[in-house]
């Protein structure tokens, strides 16, 4: 089969490989429809995440149809089923999975003792993102086996077109999640920085959730003016400040909620002489992520405030202000999306057409066009936002 | 070939590569790849024995000097070999300039290694010609067109519009471990009594 795998930085490569193969009973094979390239899958791209390793086919965004089913998941699943795949596997019946925390499942990273010398304790299994996280094959190719398949999946009806179901896997869950553990008020001003895929999808989960205004920050026209259409107050940072700004726009007394939608690789500017700093170290080995967003978070948000951060973080970051987060008794709220937990709810929104995530869809290509549209969407050249990839 | 030695870490239904297809590195990137390794290499050497250097050269004392360069260098290689490798290439350039100065001032007629100031003089000049061409090359593989982007005006997102989106989610719990403080309006419409008197 084909499938887009890493050769390293910035060395993505259309590459023929073998078919997978139903390893353990509760394993599925999904004949992928369509996948996506997503804001994460740069990091890899960048090779900032450690523990890729030339031959891992990429991705993680992915959706298809049932062919081959492992006899424990039979029950749950049969050939021709259509579902979308999330991007967290999960066992479904470790304690983590039974609280709904599923992006922290015990069970499905199979390559637990390297995750615990790194995080301390292993995280779940992820598709097509690094050994840390199981080294499993992502779903940018032909075909996907999905371990723990009879909890690992969407079901998804017929009838609806693949794009706008697609991102029930990963960017859609997570822009909820990022807005739900906000705890919107209809009092509150929720603040995103960046308007990126999960961006776009934060502003029209705040929106949804009942914010009384949203604001998103970036510096791109085209993300603005997209963010703009779903409801959101834009600024600009190229143009002006955006403390100052969030600020007037709450009275003085800043936003009460604030989402990052950037993670670990905030744009660099000689005007944020902060991300010149977070930059250089980068390059040296010295500092992982450029946290330029927390900071201004940290800074801008109302004490009490709640910062909520869907946006990867690798590894170690600098010059975070303790004292600020701390005096200001902000509540900080992370994870990688538990995606399962959210998905009948955001399914029943898309069929009562209360939202179609297809909106952010820029650019639909061939697999074989994905190494080139990795380039496109990382220099954000024509107007790239999301492409969806068509293997 | 990485890729074969890297398949001891796979299980044996994960797919392993056949043929290796169509990069998304371009030329351009490739021939940064190259002068960032080729400033690595440079830059240690200078670090590590800057008398080679300045013996083939007559610069015999200007040690210190190298050694500086090769600082410089391995500056200008890290930064090519980055995802920021038109900075890395456009500063070879400059240091390139920089070098051809230094090695100018060392074509004086008194140096009895003059002959080969002037082959290093060459082997500079033509990398420079890299360098420019490199550095024109992933700039423009990397940049954004001007012009006006698409208009995703109408990219709102919500069949209904954005009006009747403006809360349409209320029905949603929000789970009671994703719950916040209670919000700053509650508190505040409190009755008098409630509220913190100061001290």
């Amino acid at each position: 089969m084909r499938a887009l795998v890493w050769h390293g930085k910035e060395d993505i490569r259309c590459d023929t490989v073998t078919d997978p193969e139903i390893e353990q009973p509760r394993d599925a094979i999904v004949k992928v429809t369509s996948c996506a390239i997503c804001g994460s899958d740069l990091h890899l791209f960048h090779n900032f995440i450690p523990a890729m390793l030339p031959g891992d086919i990429m991705g993680h965004e992915m959706m298809g149809e049932v062919v081959e089913v492992g006899p424990e998941a039979r029950g749950k699943l049969k050939k021709g089923d259509r579902v979308v795949v999330p991007f967290t596997i999960i066992c479904g019946e470790c304690d983590q999975c039974k609280r709904g925390n599923f992006s922290v499942c015990q069970r499905s990273n199979r390559k637990k003792d390297l995750a615990d010398k790194v995080f301390g304790h292993a995280t779940a299994g992820l598709f097509g993102y690094t050994h840390l996280t199981g080294g499993y094959p992502g779903g940018q190719a032909e075909y996907l086996r999905v371990p723990f398949a009879d909890a690992t999946h969407i079901k998804v009806p017929d009838g609806i077109p693949d794009e706008k179901v697609l991102f029930l896997g990963d960017i859609f869950p997570t822009g909820w999640q990022a807005a739900v553990q906000c705890d919107i008020q209809p009092t509150d001003t929720v603040a995103i920085w960046g308007c990126g895929p999960v961006g776009q999808m934060a502003i029209r989960s705040a929106v949804l959730l009942g914010a009384k205004q949203v604001i998103a920050i970036d510096h791109l026209p085209e993300r603005l003016e997209m963010a703009e259409a779903g409801g959101a107050i834009t600024i600009n940072f190229d143009e002006e400040s955006v403390i100052e700004r969030l600020n007037e726009l709450t009275g003085g007394e800043g936003p009460e909620k604030c989402i990052d939608a950037i993670g670990m690789e905030a744009h660099v500017s000689p005007s944020m002489p902060d991300t010149v700093y977070d930059r250089a170290k980068q390059m040296l080995g010295a500092e992982s992520d450029r946290p330029h967003v927390l900071r201004e978070m940290i800074y801008v948000c109302r004490p009490a405030g709640v910062i909520s951060i869907p946006g990867v973080y690798g590894g170690l970051v600098d010059k975070i202000p303790m004292g600020q987060l701390m005096n200001k008794g902000l509540t900080l709220r992370t994870g990688q999306t538990h995606v399962n937990r959210w998905t009948d709810d955001l399914l029943r929104r898309i069929e009562e057409g209360q939202i179609d995530p297809s909106f952010v869809i820029t650019h639909t290509v061939s697999l074989d066009e994905g190494p080139e549209m990795y380039k496109v969407f990382r220099d954000k050249q024509d107007s790239c936002i999301k492409v969806v990839l068509k293997p | 070939m990485a890729y074969y030695i890297s398949n001891i870490a796979r299980s044996k239904g994960d797919p392993k590569v056949l043929h290796s297809g169509p990069s998304s590195l371009g030329a351009a990137d490739r021939m940064a790849k190259a002068l960032g390794w080729f400033s690595i290499g440079l830059g240690i050497a200078e670090l590590v024995a800057p008398e080679r250097f300045t013996r083939a050269l007559g610069m015999e004392g200007k040690e210190g000097l190298v050694r500086a360069y090769g600082v410089r260098e391995l500056g200008h290689g890290i930064v090519s070999l980055s995802p920021d490798k038109h900075l890395g290439l456009w500063s070879r350039v400059a240091g390139d300039g920089l070098d051809i100065a230094t090695l100018m001032m060392a074509m004086r007629h008194d140096n009895p290694k003059r002959d080969n100031v002037g082959i290093a003089l060459a082997a500079v000049l033509g990398v420079t010609l890299l360098d420019i061409i490199g550095a024109q090359g992933v700039t423009a593989r990397h940049s954004r067109p001007r012009g006006r982007p698409r208009s995703y005006r109408d990219r709102t997102g919500f069949p209904q519009g954005v009006q009747a989106a403006r809360g349409a989610a209320k029905d949603f719990q929000v789970p009671p471990d994703m719950r916040a403080a209670p919000p700053l309006a509650a508190v505040s419409d409190r009755a008098p009594q409630e509220r913190a008197r100061p001290h």
